[in-house]
This record gives structure tokens, C-alpha cells and sequence, in this order.
């Protein structure tokens, strides 16, 4: 695990991470939803905007949500508890209904945090349609409390339902919601303060821990934003939440979950993005994205854990890799007979035994260009083997470009390094190495990091087979593909450095 | 690495075999000759009653042309189509070489064992083997599962289905075929295994759809395929 990790960070050296694809602009995302086919996340701006995606990796912008209410803006009980702006809004699914937070700001901190109310997410389905439920939480600009940047929580525990909020000028707050109605449960009942010195608050659960994410910094000054995301744990939904070191997030405490890298400046607005079968993502925002001129941007990246806490993971990049499995340790292959590095000593039997005498010069690396031509022409069976360091052992993993992809990845084609022989799956669910690219489904993956920070490796399709499939290392030198299980440890592969 | 199993102790239980334990070598009986008519898979799935060719001189080269060149030889007639009878005997370059039924109380078939018992060589040799497995129903998408030292090549039914080259020890479900259907009636496994010094020796199991072992099955070695 902690190898794994190392040997990713090191590979960013020498690639730039990937960001998402198509309109990605935006800031304050929501929790990413998915409603039928399509993903939804909703950001700060006039009118709540709203961003699509088909797969999670390109991003189209699709108007915004108020136009659908009367006056196309709040109602005017949350203008006058708060203000007219529309910002920093987060969205569940509850029962058959969406609940949808929105920060309703005047003159911060007199702010407020409404409620709509809808049956789909998608404009174009029958009964799209948001109802106004008025404010649910607000201040009234003396209190040490801002009432902005809700998050929803749902404990899984006991089904309640949870609104945190909160920014600068005083407390991150929790109230409970009721289920029916979206509103608050136990409005007589004050809030409960839980975190100070932060915004965009959210809670996440995970194996009888409560996690609190919040943002530290400041926002909306590009690159110059200070903006992290932080976190702390506890026993119990209403704290108290401590981070690494034991510091109350209620005294300003919160480890380090993401802060600037790379290209990016400024990380905030977590959300969880759960795809089931042990995957999950995380969303969040950039102050600023260097390579799209600075401004805000919208990401989608692996959530890892680690000694019980969230590890923000990286999304594969480009490069040239060795695919070990985590069941065997033996890497994947093309079932070709291998080249020695540096030529055969022993003439292949055993006892050929080790060079001996004086240090000679270096071996080159061995190289597909170099030994490529001695493999069979046409498609060529995988296996796996102890890895060798051998040019049939390592792997180009390249994204395709326009081919779509998966939330925070595009699909990936993955070659013999210095070839175009590209794995493909085959129609019997099981793999082939084809001699060239040509784009199809079966040749598109699916990189996927894991909780525990391997991956898994899905084609896009499989000929002839409705379900998704991971590749599998089914035996020690055979892999296959298989429908993904998170309790195996075939379906993990490391990519490692070759 | 010194290969340590030649040193080991030898012995099968059949009269088939030397026994060395006069010799003053401990006794370690993993093979013996049948006594029952068939031999269920057991609870982990491998199968262990087995017909075994006394081993075949070759040059003990692993690597995966090499290994091609030693399989594809024709060594006696039928070698890849043939069902023999315990005690039958085909001829290999001139010299008479004898068919053994054999049991093994392990998950694996000890190919030590059996050529020493028998005063054969154990380094640089081609053993084949061949069992009969029978199914009460067709069992689709399984797989044959193997693990073999050193080098082996494996046929279902008279197809070709797991290659393993190169020296290595035998790791249970190292070599895993393609999805086959198990038919309903006998099924022909055969192997070629090819050692090129040190322990030697096999195993084997079918795998369902879930990568779980076939348990229901049995091994009849008096069967016709």
C-alpha cells in the first residue's frame, strides 16, 4: 500500500495529471448525483448552474435551476432570512425525492440555506419540476454563524438524515433534517456547533466513523487561493471530531486531506461519489487550474483509505507501467518468449548461474522496438510471469482522446510499450492482444484506483456480453476477465513502475 | 539449488514400486496403486488418481520454443489421443516404457516419488500423465486449473488449453484455462510435464464460473471416453 502510493506520486513527475473533459468551469460543486443515465453537479452562480455528464468524464453545462421557479429566483421567505444570491448548493436523493440545499447569502453572515424539492434531475424527464420548501436554516448576520455551503449527510447507520453549514464568521453547524419533508426535525432545538474556521462542510461515514471534510483557506483569488480540504473523525454524527493529531475541529483542528499540486491551486468542496463495488471518488473544485488559465474547475478523483482515514488518490496518468497482481505478484504479459535483458546466459536450463568476475558495462534496458520483431504477427494470447524487466512485460497505459471515459478518467489504451499491440477483450470474456489499435470498445479500459490505492482495469464492452468485466489474475500466469468483485484480490492490480 | 527431492525418501505403496524403506530411507507413502474403482475429487477439488508414463529422456530445456520442440516430438504412437491400461507399455526410442496408475494422498501427484520409486531418472525427462474425469452433467464455464513443476503443457479433451514454461515450482491454480464446458460423461485431461532438475511434480482441479473448485466430480481410470 504504502509502495503503491509512492511509486504513483512518483510517476506524476513525469506526467501531468489528468483533468476532466468539456466545460468544466465551475465552483462550489455539490455532491455529484447520478439520475438514470447521466451525472448532475450544481455550483455557485445566477440561477444555480447545472453541469451534465454522460459518463462522468466530459462535462457539458445545461442551464441552471431557478429559471424553473417562479420569478427565477428564491422564494421570498429565504431572500428574507438570507439574500438573493444562489451559491454553493448540494443535492440527495431521499426516497423518491431530491432534496436541494442552496446558500441564499445577503450580506454575509445574514445568509440562508433553502430548500427545493423535485422527483428527477434530468429537464427533459416527466414530472422535472423543483418546489420551493422556503429556508431551513439561516442567521440573522450577529450570530456567530454563517448559514452557506450546506451538505447532506444520510447515516447509514439508522437512515436519519443531517444538514451541516457553515463558513467564516463563527461555527460549522449540524441540524437534523426530517426525511419527508427535507426540513428541519427538531427546529426548537439549537444547532450543534461542530467545526469553527472552515466552509463547505460535508459528513461522510465510513466503518463506525463519522467524517467531517471541511475547507480551510480562503477562496476566489486564483492561484493565490489558500483554499485545503481538511478532516477530522468521531464516534458519533455530532462530534466531537478530532483530526490526526487529536485537535478539535471545533478549536480550528483538521488534517491535511488535499491541498495545491500539480497544475491545480486551491482544492475545496468535497463530495462523495460512491459507484458501488468498493469504488469511490470524491469531487471537488480548484481555485485554479493553471492549464485552463487559472480559472475554477471541477475534478473527479479516487478516495483511498488508509489507517481509517480518507486518502485523496490520483487519477491514472500516462506512462509506462508493469501490471502486478495483487492475488499472484506475477505481471501481465504477452505470451511471447522473452528476451532475456542483456541475452540468455545457461542456455535456459538451470545453474546458468550468475555473472561472475569483474563489474561490466550497463545492460540497456530492453526495449519493445528492440525485440518486437521477433514476436508472432496478428493477435497474441496473454499470460502473466514473474516480471523480468522484458519488453513484452511493460505496458503504455494512454488516453484516448474523444472516446469518453468514466467519472474523474477517460478510457485508457493500453499497448506494449514501443508497439501498437493493444489489449483487447474477446467475446468469451477472456483477453487478446491485438496488433493494432483501432479504437473499439474492447480496446478502450477503464483505470480505476481502489480504496485500498490498487486498481482495477475494466474494457469498456466486452463483445457480446451485457456485463462489465474487470480484468482478472484467475491464476498465477492466467488472467482472465471476470464481473468485478471487491472482495477479491484477482480483480487488484498494482501499476507499477517498470 | 541442490535438488533435494532425489535425496528424499521414496515409496509407493503398490508392488509396482521399490520400496527403499529397507534401504534405512524414511518411508513417505503419497502413491499408491488404486483400490477402488473411482476416486472422487477431493474437498478442495484436485483430482488424484492419475495414469503416469514412466519419464522419457529429453534435454531439459524450458524455455517456450524449446518446450514446443520437446512436446511436439512424437515420442510413440498416440501419444496426445491415447487411453492406456495400468501396466500397458509403449515403446520410446527403443526401449520399453510402462504405464502406472497411481493414487497420491496429497493435493499433488509427487513425480519424485514415482520415477525414483521406480529407479528412473527425475532430471531431464518428459513425464506424461493422463486421468478421466467424470462429470454427472455438463459444468459450463469451467476451467482447468493446474500447477507444475517444471514446464507442462495440458489438454482437455484433446485440445490444448494451459502452456507453462520456463522453470518454476507448482503453485496451486498457477496455469488456469480459458472457460471450457466439463461434459457430462468422461473427460480426457492429459499433461506433458517437463523437469529439468530438482523436485518435480503436479497438480490439478477444475474451477466453476466463480472461480470456486468443482468438488462434484471423480476420477474413473477404467473408463471410455
Amino acid at each position: 500500500m504504502k509502495a503503491t502510493l509512492t511509486g504513483a506520486a512518483a510517476l506524476l513527475l513525469a506526467a501531468r495529471v489528468l483533468a476532466l473533459d468539456g466545460d468544466v468551469g465551475l465552483h462550489d460543486p455539490s455532491t455529484i448525483v447520478r439520475d438514470g443515465s447521466r451525472y448532475y453537479v450544481y455550483s455557485t452562480g445566477a440561477g444555480l448552474p447545472v453541469s451534465v455528464s454522460d459518463d462522468g468524464w466530459t462535462w457539458r453545462r445545461a442551464g441552471s435551476l431557478m429559471p424553473s421557479m417562479p420569478g427565477g429566483k428564491p422564494a421570498p421567505e429565504v431572500i428574507a432570512r438570507g439574500g438573493n444570491n444562489t451559491w454553493a448548493p448540494d443535492v440527495m436523493k431521499v426516497g423518491d425525492k431530491y432534496f436541494l440545499y442552496y446558500s441564499a447569502p445577503g450580506t454575509q453572515p445574514k445568509s440562508a440555506i433553502g430548500l427545493l424539492v423535485g422527483k428527477t434531475l434530468d429537464p427533459q424527464a416527466p414530472g422535472y419540476g423543483w418546489t420551493d420548501a422556503g429556508p431551513v436554516v439561516w442567521s440573522d448576520g450577529t450570530e456567530d454563524s454563517n448559514a452557506i455551503d450546506p451538505g447532506v449527510f444520510r447515516d447509514p447507520t439508522n437512515g436519519s438524515l443531517w444538514l451541516t453549514y457553515g463558513s467564516y464568521f463563527g461555527y460549522i453547524r449540524l441540524v437534523e433534517i426530517d426525511t419527508k419533508s427535507g426540513l428541519r426535525r427538531y427546529p426548537q432545538r439549537p444547532p450543534i456547533n461542530i467545526a469553527i474556521n472552515s466552509e463547505a462542510s460535508i459528513i461522510v461515514f465510513r466503518e463506525g466513523w463519522y467524517y467531517l471534510l471541511v475547507t480551510h483557506g480562503s477562496c476566489c483569488a486564483g492561484a493565490n487561493s489558500t483554499y485545503s480540504i481538511r478532516v477530522g473523525r468521531a464516534r458519533a454524527v455530532s462530534g466531537p471530531y478530532l483530526d490526526r493529531s487529536g485537535v478539535d475541529m471545533l478549536r480550528g483542528g483538521g488534517s491535511l486531506f488535499l491541498g495545491s499540486s500539480g497544475r491545480y491551486v486551491g482544492p475545496g468542496h468535497f463530495g462523495l461519489l460512491d459507484l458501488g463495488d468498493g469504488v469511490q471518488k470524491f469531487s471537488c473544485h480548484y481555485e485554479a487550474d493553471l492549464d485552463r488559465g487559472g480559472v475554477s474547475v471541477l475534478d473527479i478523483r479516487p478516495l483511498l483509505w488508509r489507517d481509517g482515514w480518507p486518502v485523496a488518490g490520483e487519477n491514472v496518468v500516462a506512462g509506462t507501467y508493469r501490471l502486478e497482481s495483487v492475488r499472484t505478484g506475477t505481471a501481465l504479459e504477452l505470451a511471447v518468449e522473452g528476451a532475456p535483458v542483456g541475452g540468455r546466459r545457461g542456455g535456459g536450463r538451470r545453474g546458468g548461474g550468475p555473472g561472475r568476475g569483474e563489474a561490466a558495462p550497463p545492460i540497456p534496458s530492453q526495449e519493445g522496438a528492440q525485440v518486437s520483431a521477433n514476436w508472432p504477427a496478428g493477435s497474441v494470447e496473454t499470460r502473466m510471469a514473474p516480471y523480468l524487466l522484458q519488453a513484452q512485460q511493460k505496458w503504455a497505459v494512454t488516453p484516448v482522446a474523444n472516446a469518453g471515459g468514466s467519472p474523474g478518467s477517460p478510457y485508457f489504451r493500453v499497448s506494449v510499450a514501443g508497439t501498437e499491440r493493444s489489449l483487447a477483450a474477446t467475446g468469451d470474456g477472456e483477453l487478446i492482444v491485438a496488433p493494432m489499435f483501432v479504437g473499439a470498445p474492447e480496446q478502450l479500459w477503464r483505470i480505476d484506483q481502489l480504496a485500498d490505492g490498487t486498481y482495477r482495469l475494466m474494457p469498456k464492452a466486452v463483445p457480446g456480453r451485457s456485463t462489465a468485466m474487470a480484468l482478472s489474475a484467475i491464476g498465477g500466469s492466467s488472467p482472465t476477465l471476470e464481473p468485478f468483485d471487491a472482495a477479491t484480490d484477482r480483480h487488484r492490480w498494482l501499476l507499477r513502475t517498470p | 539449488m541442490m535438488p533435494r527431492a532425489i535425496l528424499a525418501p521414496v515409496v509407493v505403496g503398490a508392488a509396482l514400486y521399490v520400496s527403499v524403506a529397507a534401504q534405512g530411507v524414511p518411508v513417505m507413502p503419497t502413491l499408491s496403486s488404486p483400490k477402488t474403482a473411482t476416486k472422487p475429487a477431493d474437498a478442495d477439488g484436485f483430482l488424484q488418481r492419475w495414469m503416469i508414463l514412466e519419464p522419457i529422456a529429453v534435454d531439459g530445456q524450458l524455455f517456450d520454443s524449446a518446450v514446443r520442440t520437446t512436446v511436439a516430438r512424437e515420442y510413440f504412437a498416440g501419444q496426445i489421443t491415447t487411453i492406456p491400461k495400468d501396466g500397458e507399455t509403449v515403446t520410446v526410442d527403443g526401449k520399453p516404457l510402462q504405464w502406472h496408475a497411481v493414487d497420491t494422498t496429497n493435493y499433488n501427484v509427487n513425480l519424485i516419488h514415482f520415477a525414483a520409486g521406480l529407479k528412473k531418472p527425475t532430471s531431464n525427462v518428459l513425464f506424461w500423465a493422463l486421468t478421466l474425469v467424470r462429470a454427472r452433467q455438463d459444468i459450463a464455464d469451467a476451467r482447468l486449473a493446474i500447477g507444475s513443476n517444471a514446464a507442462s503443457v495440458w489438454w482437455l479433451n484433446g485440445r490444448e488449453v494451459i502452456s507453462l514454461f520456463n522453470d518454476r515450482q507448482t503453485v496451486i491454480d498457477d496455469g488456469v484455462s480459458k472457460r471450457v464446458t466439463l461434459k457430462k460423461g468422461v473427460n480426457v485431461v492429459r499433461a506433458a510435464i517437463i523437469n529439468a532438475g530438482g523436485a518435480t511434480d503436479f497438480c490439478a482441479r477444475f474451477l466453476d464460473a466463480n472461480a470456486r473448485p468443482i468438488t462434484g466430480i471423480a476420477v474413473d481410470l477404467t473408463s471410455t471416453p
